[in-house]
């Protein structure tokens, strides 16, 4: 069952919606209890670094996660600010992160812009795979998205790296290792390209 | 390459759609659950949904309906009206807005803006400011409460001081501008993108695509909203909801913003 994690933070209604519309059902999970039939979980997220952690936390799903996500390798997406809690720790804040793929968040520090708007990245950019990877199929050109964010995903494994935006700069926009995916935009609000990326990820 | 914002911006009166001119004349327009629809296969850049009765009678923020919005957005959404606390704007984000925008309490109180990023990431962030001209100087004063009360600040002195406070993104709507569809406040916008480097989005005058294009051509990367232009048609303004294509919209930001063709 798809199961869209709902920690109290991020867009849990629009995930459920761009799945119904697909005829898809989807199980919202506010407790451990919730995430048992997972065969695929949805990490969303808008908002701080710390205050995700602490969420997810208070929520009592932290372990259920990691039981689900890197014992019973279970394909998870993280959105947002739901990806930055995977690498072990944010510049953002002070808490541990999961942990789950080897990196750090860090802010960007774009004063190579040509423009005077600096930070937040917000708007439509272009996001180019930089591997063949089932989750970009048929977004391998012209595929752009939603970003609204002013920190990134550093990974410290190249091979990691799923695919990258420009912004100042090359920077690293989804990550993959295995059954653990995390991308930096938001599918759930990037019309006809976020849809495919999601119904990718059901495909997976 | 990041590109320019193309935004509607959809303003709320007693739960239906309504277009003001120098926000008088409230004029229905539609209900505001099948206008998002229409924007939805439209795929508009972003949305901005400002409830302007929500200050001004102080009923607050109506979570229900934001709820209904934020489901149906298949594009970000902006939410403004009736916010003047942290939990407020916690509770919508929590509905699934990713935008949270103030406006009156932000005048009055700055204070609340370094309270709120701090909590929900300074990109979730707006601060609108609805500015109007003092016609005997042509000094900008920043007005509150749907236009009804003068405020006396400075704009550009408080989106600075926004910035520090940690706002990520600043909405300009020049009041005189509003439903005129007459071309956008390139004066008062070129003294906001100078103030600041966060997000700038310019609201008020927009009549045509080629004033968008215009304010694309100054500024590059800017948020362009309007209200007017993509409500209604026509000399008589008949209302239909419109937007530019893909390809227009391509087309448009390339005429105007040459570095985006690298």
């Amino acid at each position: 069952m798809m199961t869209i994690v709902d920690y109290g933070l991020g867009n849990v209604m629009a995930f459920a919606n761009v799945y119904k519309r697909l005829n898809v059902s989807v199980t919202i999970a506010t407790s451990a209890f919730d995430l048992k039939n997972a065969s695929k979980i949805i990490l969303p997220g808008v908002g701080a670094f710390d205050q995700a952690i602490e969420r997810i936390d208070q929520s009592g799903m932290r372990e259920a996660l990691n039981t689900k996500v890197l014992c019973d390798r279970v394909p998870v997406l993280g959105v947002c600010v739901g990806m930055q809690v995977m690498a072990h720790s944010s510049e953002e804040g002070h808490k541990s992160g999961l942990g789950w793929i080897e990196g750090q968040v860090k802010k960007f520090g774009p004063s190579t812009l040509p423009h005077r708007t600096r930070l937040p990245h917000m708007g439509w950019n272009d996001v180019q795979p930089t591997t063949k990877n089932r989750l970009f199929e048929g977004l391998e050109r012209d595929a752009r998205f939603y970003f609204l964010h002013s920190y990134y995903f550093h990974c410290i494994r190249s091979e990691d790296i799923l695919a990258v935006s420009d912004y100042g700069g090359t920077f690293c926009c989804a990550v993959g290792s295995e059954n653990i995916y995390g991308i930096q935009f938001h599918p759930e609000k990037s019309h006809h390209f976020g849809t495919q990326l999601l119904k990718n990820f059901l495909d997976l | 390459m990041l590109r320019p914002r193309i935004i509607p911006c959809l303003l709320m009166k007693d739960k239906g759609l309504v277009k003001t001119i120098q926000f008088k004349k409230p004029k229905y327009v539609g209900d505001p659950i099948n206008t998002v629809r229409i924007f939805n296969e439209k795929e508009v850049d972003e949305l901005i949904i400002m409830d302007i009765d929500a200050t001004t009678i102080a009923s607050g923020p109506d979570y229900k309906m934001i709820e209904h919005l934020a489901a149906e957005c298949r594009m970000p959404l902006c939410y403004g009206g009736g916010v003047t606390r942290l939990d407020q704007v916690k509770t919508i984000i929590r509905l699934g807005v990713e935008k949270v925008a103030i406006s009156a309490a932000a005048v009055e109180n700055p204070g609340i803006i370094s309270k709120i990023a701090e909590e929900v990431g300074r990109q979730s962030v707006v601060v609108v400011l609805d500015v109007k001209k003092r016609p005997c100087d042509d000094q900008y004063e920043v007005w509150t409460h749907n236009g009804k009360k003068n405020t006396g600040k400075c704009p550009i002195k408080l989106v600075k001081e926004m910035e520090k406070l940690g706002v990520g993104e600043i909405v300009i709507n020049a009041i005189d501008h509003d439903g005129e569809m007459q071309g956008y406040d390139l004066v008062l916008s070129k003294k906001i993108r100078e103030a600041i480097t966060v997000p700038m989005t310019v609201l008020g005058g927009a009549g045509s695509l080629k004033d968008i294009g215009n304010l694309i051509g100054t500024f590059g990367i800017v948020g362009a909203s309007a209200g007017s232009l993509f409500v209604f048609k026509g000399i008589y303004k008949a209302v239909l909801i419109n937007y530019p294509c893909p390809t227009e919209k391509e087309a448009l930001i390339c005429a105007n913003y040459p570095q985006f063709m690298r």
